[in-house]
């Protein structure tokens, strides 16, 4: 067997319930926070790099052993290495100027951030708009600069799929153990910066 | 129901959640958490309102056309998630400027929304360049294990490290 079919009405409310456990957890998260997000950019609080981490080592182990048992279908986007590579800087930029990305901008507009759905949702659809005004120039030329076509990292390592999910797996574990110490040491540090011991004497 | 009220969850049961999610989005719709290509379609379908031909013979819009499908569904899924979430545990308020953007340029509405504004539009145009944002790229290639996943997802916060800290600096508000 492989994914299930599910296609029309059903299929749109499918989407709607998978979107609303999206925006849920990403609220309790606290994903969606300009704080938690600005912070995670300024590198002072790994509270996000965590989740997303642990999200994507999950998904990692679990969506290919889905695919290994025939439950789900891989879908490899292709490399372009001109389009992926401008197209993430500019968006890092637009990233940190918001403070949100498209995701947590919806979801942040959810909890009552007016300035995620005025700036954010509108600023997104000028900016998608613009994109397919400027994608047929692109197309002849920049985009077939470092097309690689669906290629992933096992192929570029020489590794088996297995192997290589092992040592992603292993990266991602040190990486979120070494960015929990850190957040653990600053939140040690915490109290004594923000004076929460001075009041009693007064 | 007492952890669906909660304020919030750790980050590893969020982690946890959001990849059992996607795993679940792959065995019952055969697709990913993504959410950049909507605004794509949702673009096409203002520009429609003012012009459908010029929608109809755009390369973008005939390759991602302006309809309604999953994806599109999952992105109002979000608003409703999120506000259900924050109503639930009494965490819900409206506000115009976040408290960290008041205290570095002030509680002035119009230049959280304008600076906001030109993020949202650079958001926009680079997850479509891009082919996908911090949903289709990180959560979902990089699982994937896509290079395209990967460089996306080092560009994204390569560049967004560097805006934040040239905005924002590293030290306490």
């Amino acid at each position: 067997m492989g994914p299930l079919q599910i296609t029309g009405t059903a299929r749109l409310l499918l989407g709607l319930a998978t979107g609303i456990a999206f925006g849920f957890i990403l609220q309790k998260g606290q994903a969606l926070k300009y704080q938690k997000i600005l912070d995670a950019l300024r590198l002072r609080d790994f509270t996000i790099w965590k989740l997303m981490f642990t999200a994507i080592g999950v998904g990692m182990i679990g969506i290919h052993l889905m695919n290994a048992a025939g439950l789900a279908t891989l879908q490899i986007k292709p490399t372009i290495l001109s389009a992926n590579l401008l197209g993430s800087l500019i968006f890092g930029v637009g990233f940190a100027l918001l403070g949100f990305c498209p995701g947590t901008c919806v979801g942040a507009a959810g909890e009552g951030n007016l300035d995620g759905l005025a700036s954010g949702v509108v600023g997104l659809l000028i900016g998608a708009g613009l994109y397919a005004e400027v994608y047929p120039y692109l197309l002849p030329d920049f985009l077939k600069v470092g097309a690689l076509g669906k290629i992933t990292l096992p192929q570029l390592l020489g590794l088996g799929v297995w192997p290589t999910i092992m040592l992603v797996s292993a990266l991602l574990a040190l990486a979120v153990w070494y960015l929990d110490t850190v957040d653990r040491g600053a939140l040690a540090v915490e109290p004594k910066k923000t004076g929460l011991t001075a009041p009693s004497r007064a | 129901m007492a952890w669906l009220k909660q304020k919030e969850w750790p980050w590893w049961q969020a982690g946890l959640l959001l990849g059992l999610l996607n795993m679940f989005a792959f065995f019952t719709a055969n697709y990913y958490l993504s959410t950049s290509t909507t605004f794509s379609r949702a673009a096409g379908m203002i520009v429609s309102l003012f012009s459908p031909e010029h929608v109809a013979a755009n390369a973008y819009y005939q390759a991602h056309m302006p309809i309604v499908d999953w994806q599109f569904m999952l992105v109002i899924g979000i608003f409703i998630g999120a506000w259900l979430s924050a109503k639930l545990s009494g965490s819900f308020r409206l506000s115009l400027v976040p408290t960290l953007f008041a205290s570095r340029f002030g509680p002035g509405a119009a230049k959280r929304w304008g600076i906001g504004l030109l993020g949202g539009v650079l958001l926009g145009f680079g997850a479509r360049m891009a082919d996908g944002c911090t949903s289709g790229h990180s959560l979902s290639g990089a699982a994937q294990l896509a290079v395209s996943g990967w460089l996306a997802t080092a560009g994204f916060f390569v560049a967004g490290i560097a805006t934040a800290l040239v905005v924002y600096g590293r030290r306490n508000y």
